[in-house]
C-alpha cells in the first residue's frame, strides 16, 4: 500500500495543491482574484494538454492553441443564444442554430471536434522529424487562425460571438483541471505513455524494441488536442464572448513559457509552471498599477509584464533548462523499500534527454 | 497572358523579399540549428531605427532623413548590434542545448523585442514616408512594373552574389561553411565557433536591415508586429526549401512568393480571404512529400 501511494502520489498532490489555492480564493471572496484563478485553472488544463504531447514525445508543438480555438468555437456554437446564431452564424447547421445545449454537451463538443481534427492532422504529420513536425504544427495554427477569422457565416469572422452563458467559475474550472491532471497521469504511466517516453529519450532504440512510434505519438497528439480543446470550451463559457484573436502567437508563447518554466518533461512541471508564471505575471501587473511608498507612487511602465515574462523564460532556459521541477514529479511520501534498492518513486523519468550538442 | 506576366513579376518581387528574410533565417539554422523566431523582430527594429528618438504620434525621420550612403549602413549597424546582443545574452549561454530549446529561446527573444518596441513607441501604427519616389511605375514593353520591385530584385541578387562570394572566397566564409557541415569537427580543426556564429548573426542582421528598408518603403507604415508575418512566411520558406541549405532558403522564398501571389490572383473571390490557409496547407503538403525540402542539405540526413 505504502508503495502504491509513493508511486502514484504526484497527481493527487498536484490536485490538492490547486485545491488549496482555490480554497484560498473562496475564503478571500475577492472577485478579481476569482477571475484570475478561473483563468489560471483553465490554463492548467491547456498546459497539461500541451504536456501530454510535448512532454511525452519531446516534439515541440506550436499548434495546440489552434485546438483550443476549435474547442472554444465548438462550445460557443452549442451554447450561444439561438436568436444571435440565426442572424450572425447563418452558415451553421440548423440543429446548432435553433437550439441551446447544456454545458456538458458543449464540453463534449469541444472535446470531440479538436480530437477529430488532431487525428486527421496527426495522421499526416506525425511521421515528420522533430523540427519539421514543429513547423507543420505551426502552419496548422496559422491555418486555423486564417480560417476562423475569415469564415464569416460560421465564426462571425473578426467580430465576436456574444451571448454564451457564463457558467464557468473557479470550482468548475478546478474540477476540470483535476480531471485533466488525472487523465494526463494515467496516460503517462500507461503502456502508450512509457513507450512514447522511450522513443523521446532514444528514438532508434525504441524503434528497435518494436515501439510503434507513430501510433504512440498520434495517441498523445489526439489526447492533448482533446484536453486543450476542453480548455478552450471552458474559456468560451467563462468569458461569455469569443473572438479569434486571443488564440494566436501570444497565447502559444505564454502556454509554452509556462511549460518550459515548470519543466517540460514532468506533469508536476506543467502544473507548477502555470502557477509560477501566473504568480509572476500578476505580481508584475501589480507593480504596473503602481506601489505607493511614502506618498509617491512608483509604477513600472506598461509592457513590463510581458518583457518580464520573456526575461524570466530566457533565464530559466539558461540557468535551469529542465525547469523548476527539474523533470521530476512531486513527492512527499517515499517508497518503503530497503536502502540501497532502487526506489521507483517516479515513473521512468530522466532529466532532459541529452541530445548531441550541435 | 499579360495578366499572368504581371502576376509573375509580383510573385518574383514578393519572393525576393521572402528570399532575403529566409536567407537570414537559413544562415543561422545551418550553423546553429537555431530557428530564429526573432528574425522578424530584427526587421521591426530596423524599421523603427529610422525614427529612432522620436516617440511622437506622427513619426519624424531622423536617421531615415540622412543621405542614403550614410543611412543604409547606419540602419544595418543598429540591427547588427541588436542581433549580436541577442547572441551574447541569450543564445551563447544556450550553445549546448537542443534545437527545440533554442527555438523556444528565440520565441522569448521575439516576445521581449516586440513588447520593448510596444513600450517605447505604443501600439498605434505610424505613417512614414521613406523614398516615396521609388513607388513610381516603369513601363517595360507593355508591362507596368513598380520601380520598387525592380530595386528589390536587384538588391536581392546583389546580396545573394555577395554572400555566396563571401562564403566561397574568404577564409571566414569557408570556416562558416565548414561549421554548417559539422560544427564539432570544425571546432576541432581550429574554427573559432563564437566568431563564426557572431559573423552569421551579423550577416543575418544586415539582411534584416536591408529588408526593413525595402519593406518600409513599400508599406509606408510602422507597427510593432510588422516583422512577424514576414518571418512566418520565411520560416516556411526555409523549411520548404530545405533546412540548412542556403540555396534552398532562396528557392523556398521564391516558391512561397510565387504560391502566395498566384493564390491571390487565381483563387475564386469567396475563397481569397483564406489565402494564407491555403498557402500553409501547401507547406504541410510539401513537408509530407519531401520532408527534407526541395533542395535538401547534404548534412540533413540523420546518422545513427
Amino acid at each position: 500500500m505504502r508503495n502504491f501511494i509513493a508511486r502514484h502520489q504526484a497527481p493527487f498532490l498536484l490536485m490538492v495543491l490547486l485545491g488549496l489555492i482555490a480554497g484560498a480564493t473562496f475564503l478571500s471572496a475577492n472577485d478579481s482574484l476569482s477571475v484570475t484563478l478561473t483563468e489560471m485553472f483553465i490554463r492548467v488544463i491547456v498546459v497539461v494538454g500541451l504536456y501530454v504531447f510535448i512532454g511525452n514525445s519531446g516534439i515541440i508543438s506550436f499548434g495546440q492553441i489552434g485546438f483550443m480555438c476549435i474547442g472554444a468555437y465548438a462550445a460557443a456554437w452549442a451554447t450561444a443564444d439561438p436568436s444571435f446564431k440565426q442572424i450572425m452564424l447563418s452558415g451553421l447547421p440548423t440543429f446548432l442554430q435553433d437550439n441551446q445545449y447544456p454545458f456538458l454537451v458543449a464540453i463534449a463538443g469541444s472535446l470531440v471536434l479538436p480530437a477529430v481534427a488532431a487525428l486527421c492532422l496527426g495522421a499526416a504529420i506525425m511521421r515528420l522529424s522533430g523540427t519539421a513536425a514543429s513547423i507543420a504544427t505551426f502552419a496548422f495554427l496559422i491555418i486555423v487562425n486564417s480560417v476562423y477569422s475569415n469564415w464569416d457565416s460560421v465564426t462571425a469572422g473578426v467580430s465576436s460571438i456574444i451571448g454564451i452563458p457564463t457558467v464557468v467559475g473557479p470550482w468548475t474550472a478546478y474540477a476540470f483541471a483535476a480531471l485533466a491532471i488525472l487523465l494526463a497521469y494515467l496516460f503517462q504511466i500507461s503502456r502508450f505513455g512509457l513507450m512514447l517516453r522511450a522513443s523521446r529519450d532514444d528514438e532508434v532504440a525504441a524503434r528497435a524494441s518494436a515501439v510503434k512510434i507513430l501510433r504512440m505519438r498520434l495517441a498523445a497528439f489526439v489526447l492533448s488536442a482533446a484536453l486543450v480543446g476542453v480548455g478552450g470550451g471552458l474559456y468560451a463559457q467563462f468569458l461569455g464572448i469569443l473572438t479569434v484573436d486571443p488564440f494566436y502567437l501570444d497565447l502559444s508563447f505564454i502556454t509554452i513559457a509556462m511549460l518550459v518554466v515548470g519543466g517540460m518533461f514532468s506533469l508536476t512541471g506543467a502544473v507548477t509552471g502555470v502557477v509560477a508564471v501566473t504568480a509572476v505575471v500578476e505580481f508584475l501587473r501589480f507593480l504596473e498599477r503602481g506601489v505607493t511608498i511614502g506618498g509617491s507612487t512608483l509604477a513600472l511602465p506598461q509592457g513590463s509584464q510581458e518583457i518580464g515574462l520573456g526575461i524570466v523564460m530566457a533565464l530559466i532556459l539558461i540557468f535551469r533548462p529542465t525547469g523548476l521541477s527539474r523533470g521530476r514529479e512531486i513527492a512527499i511520501v517515499t517508497a518503503g523499500v530497503p536502502k540501497g534498492a532502487s526506489a521507483p518513486d517516479t515513473p521512468a523519468l530522466s532529466a532532459e534527454p541529452q541530445r548531441a550538442a550541435r | 497572358m499579360i495578366q499572368f506576366l504581371q502576376n509573375l513579376i509580383d510573385a518574383i518581387s514578393l519572393g525576393s523579399i521572402y528570399a532575403l528574410v529566409a536567407l537570414g533565417i537559413g544562415l543561422l539554422f545551418g550553423i546553429l540549428r537555431l530557428i530564429n523566431f526573432a528574425h522578424g523582430d530584427f526587421i521591426t527594429i530596423g524599421c523603427y531605427a529610422l525614427i529612432v528618438p522620436s516617440a511622437d504620434v506622427t513619426a519624424r525621420l531622423l536617421i531615415g532623413a540622412w543621405p542614403w550612403p550614410v543611412m543604409i549602413p547606419m540602419i544595418c549597424l543598429i540591427v547588427v548590434i541588436v542581433a549580436l546582443m541577442t547572441d551574447v545574452l541569450v543564445f551563447r549561454p544556450l550553445r549546448r542545448t537542443s534545437s527545440p530549446t533554442l527555438m523556444i529561446a528565440s520565441f522569448a527573444v521575439s516576445y521581449i523585442i516586440q513588447n520593448g518596441v510596444l513600450m517605447a513607441y505604443g501600439s498605434r501604427p505610424k505613417a512614414v514616408d521613406l523614398w516615396s519616389g521609388a513607388n513610381t511605375q516603369v513601363m517595360i514593353g507593355i508591362l507596368r512594373v513598380p520601380m520598387l520591385q525592380l530595386i528589390t530584385l536587384v538588391v536581392t541578387l546583389v546580396l545573394m552574389v555577395a554572400i555566396s562570394l563571401f562564403l566561397k572566397k574568404t577564409s571566414y566564409g569557408v570556416q562558416m561553411r565548414a561549421a554548417a557541415e559539422d560544427f564539432r569537427m570544425a571546432q576541432y580543426l581550429g574554427v573559432r565557433g563564437n566568431v563564426v556564429i557572431g559573423i552569421a548573426f551579423a550577416i543575418s542582421g544586415i539582411l534584416a536591415g536591408v529588408v526593413s528598408l525595402l519593406y518600409t518603403t513599400q508599406s509606408g507604415s510602422l507597427s510593432y508586429t510588422m516583422g512577424v508575418p514576414l518571418a512566418l512566411f520565411a520560416f516556411v520558406a526555409v523549411v520548404v526549401g530545405g533546412m540548412g541549405s542556403l540555396v534552398g532558403a532562396v528557392v523556398g522564398g521564391f516558391t512561397i512568393g510565387f504560391i502566395v501571389t498566384m493564390l491571390q490572383a487565381y483563387l475564386p473571390p469567396d475563397l481569397r480571404a483564406f489565402r494564407d490557409a491555403f498557402a500553409f496547407a501547401f507547406v504541410i503538403l510539401v513537408l509530407l512529400i519531401r520532408p527534407a525540402g526541395i533542395v535538401p542539405a547534404r548534412s540533413s540526413f540523420e546518422r545513427v
